[in-house]
């Protein structure tokens, strides 16, 4: 594996690695890890850094709404995916955008603090979109894995603490 | 009530008194497991939760199922081992198991048998519970744990009629290469050893190959290799292992088998059959976890100046701590509640270290070695 290839599997399981355990891992020098990171940033690779958060571990009042929303879209000689990506993108509220194959073209996912915020938001701002012909909304009811992350995997070690 | 004198005469294992010691503490790191911190791959699982849901509850045949040792046998090609299944394989009850009853089936009371030390904990008093005598073989650190003929001879092991082998190394590390182990094959051959060879860290070999003694001319007919699924596969609580060696062995193996366990439990079988089937993946990506560990504990050990033999298998890197290996062990967990396993208790040449299991994440590994290091400053 190259080492591009194993720092990016370290950062993976946890961006917050330092650099110097990242040496420590994978027996490169410390100068080298760090021209490396720079270098996957530079050529745009690591696009940036974030917390997996379980927002149901968050007070009653921190509502955090999350939806998958499913466009299908018209393209015309003058607009094509990208035209239509550009557009969406630049919403805040969206959070990933991704062109699928398949029964629809596009599916987003929007964030907001209610269900009446995304649904105004969908409604308001993705469906009137002149090429857009159809969403489908399907608010997330329950987080059990996001990013290779398992929510509410809290066991405990049950190893005897000696064994042979 | 009378007990048996060979178990009057095995004492109570020395990791005991270390794990009573630190289950009286409630925040303990402990790097003193010897089994993976992974849980078996969900494909294993899923294979075992179908074989109950199936009713597939009985007795399978004594030496395994026919499935699982045809397996097994195309498993370990990867080691140029080849054995066939029907004649030269048993399934056990891990490779405890079959280490148990080879030592029933191959020990005449008063044998010597040969261990190199360190080592596993459970070779001498298993001599011992046969009715042999284990005859210890010291190890040096100056030649990375392995085993040479000048230690052999040294130990006096001509006279011996088994030799033990655990490479990778429970609980240095060690490695041997096929160079290395030509030397012990010949001592073996110019002395009529039968190996008793216990691989079960064969696929976490992290430098170099895992070379097994019996693919080495002249080993084959006197080798009896062991191997299993609680390490490689994280199933150590499944209970599943497995013995090759010559068919008057295997015959021999299974005859004590077939009237202590019968046969191995079933569900694990089915387990392992899927595990060897489908999960060669997730074994790489254990390894892969654990060598990032490794690295990083040793280059830990390295930069707080405690001197570390540099691991190449197994989980456990195995530091010298300078000085009485039981008193570092219990400050530190009396003091820094980390537990590691003296080195003293796994025999001759473990004085003045430390087992230090890497099989634990690498948040509470890097906790474990602040308070290593903070403990290692004070003194």
């Amino acid at each position: 594996m190259d080492q591009r290839r194993k720092i990016l599997d370290l950062l993976l399981s946890n961006a917050r690695e330092s650099t110097t355990d990242i040496a420590r891992q994978t027996g490169l020098d410390e100068a080298t890890v760090e021209e490396t990171i720079t270098e996957l940033e530079d050529d745009g690779v690591v696009r940036g850094y974030q917390a997996v958060v379980d927002w149901q571990q968050l007070a009653d009042d921190d509502e955090h709404v999350q939806a998958e929303v499913e466009l299908n879209v018209e393209l015309d000689r003058e607009t094509g995916y990208e035209d239509i990506a550009r557009r969406i993108v630049k919403f805040p509220q969206v959070s990933s955008l991704r062109l699928f194959s398949g029964d629809y073209d596009f599916a987003i996912l929007v964030e907001g603090e209610s269900m009446h915020d995304v649904s105004q938001f969908i409604s308001e701002q993705i469906a009137p979109i002149p090429e857009v012909t159809q969403t489908v909304t399907h608010f997330v009811m329950e987080t059990y894995k996001d990013r290779g992350i398992v929510f509410g995997d809290r066991d405990d070690d049950d190893r005897l603490s000696i064994s042979p | 009530m009378r007990i048996a004198d060979r178990v009057e005469r095995v004492p109570p294992s020395g990791i005991r008194r270390f794990f009573e010691l630190a289950e009286e503490k409630e925040e303990v790191i402990s790097l003193g497991v010897g089994e993976p911190d992974f849980s078996a791959p969900w494909a294993a699982r899923t294979a075992a939760i179908d074989s109950l849901e199936r009713g597939r509850t009985s007795y399978t045949a004594n030496r395994g199922m026919r499935e699982l040792r045809t397996e097994i046998a195309d498993h370990v090609r990867r080691y140029d081992l080849d054995y066939d299944p029907d004649e030269e394989i048993l399934v056990t009850t891990g490779a405890s198991e079959a280490l148990d009853v080879a030592m029933r089936a191959f020990v005449d009371p008063g044998d010597r048998v040969a261990v190199p030390q360190p080592s596993y904990i459970s070779y001498v008093p298993g001599v011992v519970f046969a009715g042999g005598e284990p005859l210890a073989v010291p190890t040096r650190v100056e030649n990375d744990f392995a085993l040479t003929y000048e230690d052999l001879t040294n130990a006096g092991a001509e006279d011996a009629e088994q030799l033990i082998l655990c490479y990778p190394n429970n609980p240095t590390g060690a490695t041997m290469s096929r160079s290395e182990l030509a030397e012990v094959a010949e001592f073996a051959v110019d002395h009529d050893l039968m190996v008793l060879s216990d691989e079960i860290y064969a696929a976490l070999t992290y430098e170099g190959e895992h070379a097994s003694i019996a693919t080495l001319p002249g080993m084959r007919e006197r080798t009896v290799v062991f191997n299993g699924f609680s390490k490689a596969y994280a199933m150590t609580g499944l209970r599943l292992g497995y013995a090759m060696g010559p068919p008057e062995a295997i015959r021999a193996m299974n005859r004590i088998h077939q009237y202590s366990m019968l046969s191995a439990p079933t569900t694990a079988q089915y387990a392992a059959l899927e595990a060897l089937r489908s999960c060669d993946q997730e074994v790489v990506e254990m390894r892969d976890q654990y060598d990032r560990r490794r690295r990083f504990v040793l280059s830990r050990f390295d930069e707080m100046g405690l001197d570390c033999f540099e691991a190449r298998g197994a989980f456990y890197a195995f530091p010298r701590c300078g000085g009485d290996d039981e008193r570092f062990a219990e400050e530190l967990l009396r003091q820094e509640d980390v537990a590691v396993v003296p080195g003293s208790v796994f025999g001759t040449g473990g004085e003045g270290h430390l087992r230090v299991s890497y099989a634990t994440g690498l948040d509470e590994l890097r906790t474990a070695m602040d308070r290593i290091e903070r403990f290692v400053d004070a003194r």
